[in-house]
């Protein structure tokens, strides 16, 4: 892993789960696999520390465990898994477009907890939402538990892996960890529960109870002892199926600037017929032939036989190569090349991204050396048009900062500089992971920055956030306007000013992450 | 030797490289020559593209922060332990800063774990029905049979002592006390803050022997071992008690 997604993997896990947590995950991801031992002794924390740290990794998906010879248990860290925390307010907005405000809520649990059983999201999230209905309105645990089941129908949600029932039979002693299994077909069974209730709404005497010292705690704890249904069997959101769903949405929109909204509905519906049948990293989907999507097309499209092959046409012809024709059987066979596809979008935000950094004619530039593969440098002054002064520096501009890179061909074996070609390419592959990685070094500095801003202002943001409590009291209680007024001039206008960028900026930096 | 100064004044000037080829032409103005690092913030010629708003962005942009938010507030959120204060306020009798005993907040299922991971959780002494989790090695579950046998008596002395729960907790403060006092003065290195919670407030009025086997049957995990303090604190002893 690069040093720029180490740094901001400890970011992400600072934030997330405090300091401990990020020194044990930081020290895994940079060293691989350790016993916990060894994790203990090179980071210089306490055994007890590091446990906990590791249980709570585990939970989350974010470190894995083996049991080598010997019975030794190592424990590895898993990088990308760490970054994936980024997306999760994507990932939740996603499943509220579908799903609505619940199925939102049960993804958010799951992304929260890492793995929960289902009747425990089940109640979970019913409490939540009648939380926020009116008073006297609950929600059911049936409503509930109905988008559960479609969540894990569509592979949103999925089983983990579980500890295989093993005979008492087995000699010897158990061993130090259990190995985990999970069978494919298994992954999105639901159990068969009956969960029957209805959310509670978390009355104020019960805030009374938060306030008790934490002594009292074991009492609740013993109160569980009545025997769960769905016992070992834990859910866990599906990252990938996320992605699948992303790169959907990202070629459905292309389709859709590039031709009209009735092709990208085409391509979307072809799509959403592929979405459980291909795996997802498949460079195409499955041939579908034209009378079918004509049978799935949406309901409110009524667009005749004859129009829609036309469009598949059109779309099969298209210089991009989004979908392609695989057979004339069934009225024409179509595949979506997607591997293809998300070439192509890589490349469109490569240019974009050189036309937003160094203007339109370097713009220009970048796109006639991408279509023509390899040129000299007096070809591109002569294909673009620009004069040799102006291309040749931005040429070097670009070359700099590697977008554009260096091709040499010697004439001579003796690769004498006066007597090799130099021409200039393109290489999409090595453009886009240096863009990625240039992302997370700029995600990391916006969240040095923005704990940099709200440590520097503080004082000021406790003193807002304490005069608006004061204000709210004093309303409950019906105090009088000229009351309320000088309590908010406790806050002078300058104040008000800094208090006003300080929040745009830190808007502005979470927004840009 | 005899090329060493000659060797110099030849071919001065020339370069390796075919300059129009590279595309400097003869007579070309050459940049300035960078004399120092490039600067940390160069000057951006184009403005940066604005950021998403509407209504996507603003909702993606709340859950953001209120994530933030949530994951600081939930169990899996391990605060660094509170460094113990000199004095014994009479608050912390009343406000725990941390879970009990190191242990976590939250249940995980630990058949799924592996079992090194468990952490002892000792309740407290009114609390009879613990959770003992094993989690040392077989051989030194005798001595920890032992000294469970002896606290129980003990216990069951004590309890037909003293009758009232305020004089019990009393002398358990005391003794926390006692014994904290031992340990910051002897070892400090050793001493992580949570770790002394595992001190068991149900072990009061302890003779010194007992208390060498206690250590040993305890979950504290220490550098160096537990026998390492036992002599110590036998030393140590006589000197604070009054």
């Amino acid at each position: 892993m690069t040093q720029a997604e180490i740094k901001l993997c400890s970011l992400l896990l600072q934030e997330h789960f405090g300091e401990i947590v990020e020194k044990i995950g930081v020290h895994l991801i940079r060293t691989g696999s350790q016993p916990l031992r060894v994790i203990a002794h090179d980071t210089g924390t306490s055994l007890d520390q590091v446990k906990k740290a590791l249980c709570v990794l585990i939970q989350h998906n974010l470190v894995i465990y083996q049991v080598h010879k010997r019975g030794v248990v190592e424990y590895e860290a898993q990088c990308s898994r760490v970054l994936r925390m980024l997306r999760y307010p994507r990932y939740i907005y996603t499943a509220k477009t579908l799903y609505s405000d619940t199925g939102e809520l049960i993804v958010e649990e799951l992304l929260l907890n890492g793995k929960m059983t289902m009747s425990a999201v089940v109640k979970k999230v019913a409490d939540r939402l009648t939380e926020t209905m009116e008073d006297g309105k609950t929600m059911d645990y049936a409503e509930v538990s109905n988008t559960f089941v479609r969540l894990a129908d569509t592979h949103f949600v999925q089983r983990c892996p579980f500890v295989p029932a093993t005979e008492n039979s087995d000699p010897g002693p158990p061993p130090p960890a259990p190995t985990l299994v999970i069978n494919e077909k298994d992954m999105y069974l639901v159990p068969k529960l009956s969960l029957i209730g209805k959310g509670k709404r978390r009355r104020s005497s019960d805030e009374d109870a938060t306030g008790e010292p934490k002594a009292k705690r074991p009492k609740h704890t013993a109160d569980n002892k009545e025997p769960i249904p769905d016992d070992g069997i834990y859910w866990q959101a599906n990252l990938d199926r996320f992605h699948q769903h992303f790169r959907d949405q990202g070629i459905v929109s292309a389709v859709a600037n590039r031709m009209d909204q009735t092709s990208s509905e085409i391509v979307r519906t072809m799509l959403r017929m592929s979405e459980i049948t291909t795996p997802s990293n498949a460079p195409f989907t499955q041939p579908l032939s034209s009378n079918e999507i004509f049978r799935s097309l949406p309901v409110g499209y009524n667009i005749s036989k004859q129009v829609l092959d036309q469009y598949l046409t059109l779309l099969a012809d298209d210089p991009l190569e989004f979908v392609g024709k695989s057979g004339d059987s069934g009225g024409g066979m179509y595949v979506i090349n997607l591997h293809k596809a998300l070439g192509s979008l890589a490349t469109a935000t490569l240019e974009s991204v050189v036309q937003e950094r160094f203007g339109s004619r370097c713009a220009r530039i970048f796109r006639l050396v991408l279509q023509k593969k390899h040129l000299e440098q007096k070809q591109v002054e002569d294909f673009a048009m620009i004069p040799a002064k102006e291309a040749k520096d931005m040429l070097y501009k670009m070359l700099s900062e590697n977008f554009i890179s260096l091709q040499e061909i010697p004439k001579t074996p003796d690769h004498a500089p006066s007597r090799t070609f130099y021409l200039y390419t393109v290489n999409i592959l090595s453009a886009a992971r240096m863009l990625l990685h240039r992302c997370y070094k700029s995600i990391a500095n916006l969240i040095e920055r923005r704990q940099f801003e709200t440590k520097e202002n503080k004082r000021l943001l406790e003193k807002s956030q304490r005069v608006e409590a004061i204000i709210a009291s004093m309303q409950a209680t019906g105090a009088e306007e000229a009351q309320l007024q000088e309590i908010e001039e406790m806050i002078t206008a300058p104040e008000r000013q800094q208090l006003e960028t300080l929040k745009r900026n830190v808007n502005k930096s979470i927004n840009r992450m | 030797m005899a090329s060493r100064g000659g060797g110099r004044g030849r071919g001065r000037g020339q370069l390796t490289f075919n300059m129009e080829a590279v595309g400097i032409g003869k007579g070309d103005a050459l940049p300035p020559p960078t004399l120092q690092p490039s600067p940390l913030f160069p000057p951006l010629e184009f403005r940066p593209v604005p950021l998403p708003s509407g209504e996507e962005g603003e909702y993606v942009l709340a859950l953001k922060q209120e994530l933030r938010g949530a994951m600081r507030q939930l169990p899996y959120f391990i605060r660094p332990a509170v460094p113990k204060r000199d004095v014994e306020r009479y608050s912390d009798k009343y406000q725990m800063s941390g879970p009990l005993d190191n242990a976590i907040d939250w249940n995980p299922d630990w058949r799924r774990l592996p079992r090194e991971l468990k952490i002892r959780v000792r309740k407290l002494q009114k609390e009879r029905t613990t959770i003992l989790l094993p989690k040392r090695p077989p051989k030194t579950t005798e001595d920890k049979e032992e000294t469970i046998q002896k606290l129980e008596t003990l216990e069951k002395k004590e309890e037909e002592v003293t009758s009232e729960e305020d004089e019990e907790k009393e002398e358990e403060e005391e003794k926390e006390e006692e014994e904290e006092e031992e340990y910051d003065e002897e070892e400090h290195e050793e001493v992580k803050g949570t770790s002394f919670h595992t001190q068991p407030p149900s072990l009061p009025l302890i003779s010194s022997g007992d208390l060498n086997s206690v250590h040993q049957g305890c979950s504290l995990q220490r550098v160096g071992g537990p026998k390492e303090i036992v002599p110590s604190k036998d030393s140590a002893i006589p000197f604070i008690c009054p």
